[in-house]
């Protein structure tokens, strides 16, 4: 199944929940509506023919005007790949977590916290991962200010 | 009989420590001699390469994925490399794809080679390690006479590789190999039969398929669990396609299937194979141009894309958003080694405390790679 017909197959199913479909230069990209995400990652997952059962990669982007968390789903079965992006209010940065249906999400969803300052909902233990835990900020963040000092420490060469 | 209580001790691994490649800790909850579980602390290793390719320009990003993971640099470039001649519809000269090719897998070779190594070194075994990186070192020479550099290589490019073969390298490349490949034979003899390294690996620190792919595990951590699984080959991309290798998978042949034990033997047997794919490579190279040429200033058409290649700890995903300038939007990298670790945390319940060295040196885990 073509990533085209997954979009409309998920559309039948969850109707407005699942957005555009759009397509350009690289891979195309099925939007969803965080508010059913976690019902669409589980039918992506469980349903017959579709059977994405590898999260290859979660990715946390700065659009500007929002974030938007990237997910590239991949069925070892069928040898197909499908991407769901979610666009998360820059107000309040929070989206369901799917570490209940893909467990590599877990990590995946700390480092998008602590990088880009997204909360995901309902995950066991969303504590930063890469950086220190008392950084301020969240550095992939594009308005980011990159501090003069961390803990007495200068972080700029002279 | 009074009862004993037993009490838990937690204990801190690392950040300095000698099984922990790199700088990574482990927070262990002890009960005896056994683990309730060890929890990874990663991160000591960050260095924000994901922001620094956001103030770059497409080239200049090139050798940071050299920084990514620095015992296959090669894999890692050729990795971006694709990315961004995917999104910009760059065409690669055919010679230079042949070159691609053969650097990576001499790269795998030499980092199969360490990790090989270090996990005899880690249960005790100095002499293999000697022995490995003896055979390692032939693969840097060969290196420094293809790029000049040991280690850190910048050599594949966007668009093709920096230069063309030097005089004498497919001779010289091929001397090694008829060397390399029977030396395999007295690794096993060496170590990988060797009864007690064999139990100190077999049975220890089993991981399901089912669990390798829900944790993500890629690369030879999710073949030794049994999962028939190579981009290489299923996921085809450069010549690989024209190759004749095989992909091996864990058998259980000392214990059970995704034990410890299979993943140190799977790379022994990878490091064959990539010596057939590099014999084959040289015997097929064509003549030609090894580098398209490019606008002095690369700018990338506006779109996205997530490549992913077969990396020595397996899937190395790249993925780009471009804004339609010269600078990318956005860079992600997906690494095996972020997906290898996260699973220690499941693995080690239950383990004994030694074996937490030879699960993490069977992962294979390079820690600028977790960190990056």
């Amino acid at each position: 199944m073509e990533p085209a017909a997954i979009h409309e197959e998920l559309k039948s199913r969850f109707g407005d929940a699942v957005m555009e479909f759009r397509e350009g230069n690289g891979d195309p990209f099925i939007v969803v509506n965080g508010s059913h995400l976690l019902e669409i990652a589980a039918y992506l997952k469980e349903a017959q023919g579709l059977h994405f059962d590898s999260l290859m990669c979660l990715s946390s982007v700065d659009y500007g005007e929002n974030y938007a968390v990237v997910y590239h789903l991949y069925s070892m079965q069928h040898k197909r790949r499908v991407v769901l992006k979610v666009y998360v209010e820059k107000a309040d940065p929070r989206i369901t977590s799917v570490q209940s249906v893909w467990k590599a999400a877990n990590w995946h969803e700390r480092e998008a916290y602590d990088l880009m300052g997204i909360r995901f909902e309902g995950h066991p233990d969303l504590s930063r991962i890469l950086l220190p835990e008392d950084w301020p900020g969240h550095p992939l963040r594009k308005d980011y200010v990159f501090p003069e000092e961390y803990d007495g420490i200068p972080c700029h060469r002279e | 009989m009074p009862e004993f209580r037993t009490e838990e001790m937690v204990l801190n691994m690392g950040p300095q420590h000698p099984s922990t490649h790199g700088v990574m800790r482990f927070v262990v909850h002890t009960d005896g001699e056994v683990m309730r579980v060890a929890k990874p602390d990663v991160g000591y290793l960050h260095r924000s390469i994901e922001k620094i390719a956001e103030k770059l320009k497409y080239p200049q990003f090139m050798p940071f994925t050299d920084r990514i993971d620095y015992l296959a640099a090669m894999n890692c470039n050729m990795g971006y490399a694709m990315t961004v001649e995917k999104l910009a519809g760059i065409e690669v000269p055919p010679r230079a794809e042949y070159i691609r090719v053969i650097a990576s897998e001499l790269n795998r070779i030499a980092s199969h080679l360490i990790s090989v190594g270090v996990m005899g070194l880690e249960l005790g075994a100095v002499t293999p390690f000697l022995h490995a990186i003896r055979e390692r070192e032939t693969i840097n020479d060969l290196m420094e006479e293809l790029c000049g550099a040991r280690l850190t290589y910048n050599y594949i490019r966007i668009g093709g590789v920096a230069q063309d073969l030097p005089a004498g390298f497919a001779e010289k490349t091929i001397e090694f190999l008829d060397h390399f490949v029977p030396a395999v034979d007295e690794y096993n003899r060496l170590l990988s039969y060797n009864k007690i390294f064999v139990k100190r690996m077999a049975d220890v620190a089993v991981i399901s398929a089912e669990n390798a792919v829900d944790y993500g595990l890629v690369g030879p951590n999710l073949r030794a669990s049994g999962v028939k699984w190579d981009l290489r080959r299923d996921e085809p991309y450069s010549v690989y396609p024209q190759f004749e290798f095989d992909i091996p998978v864990g058998t259980g042949e000392k214990g059970q299937v995704g034990d410890c034990y299979d993943r140190y033997m799977l790379r022994i047997r990878e490091m064959v194979e990539s010596s057939r794919i590099i014999k084959q490579c040289l015997a097929a190279v064509p003549d030609g141009p090894v580098q398209t040429k490019l606008p002095a200033s690369l700018k990338v058409p506006e779109g996205e894309a997530y490549v992913r290649t077969e990396s020595v700890r397996g899937e190395l995903g790249y993925y780009v958003i471009s804004d339609g300038s010269d600078k990318p939007y956005r860079l992600r990298i997906r690494t095996g080694s972020f997906s290898a670790m996260s699973i220690v945390e499941l693995t080690s319940r239950g383990l004994m405390i030694a074996d937490l060295v030879a699960l993490i040196g069977s992962l294979d885990v390079v820690a600028p790679e977790i960190d990056r």
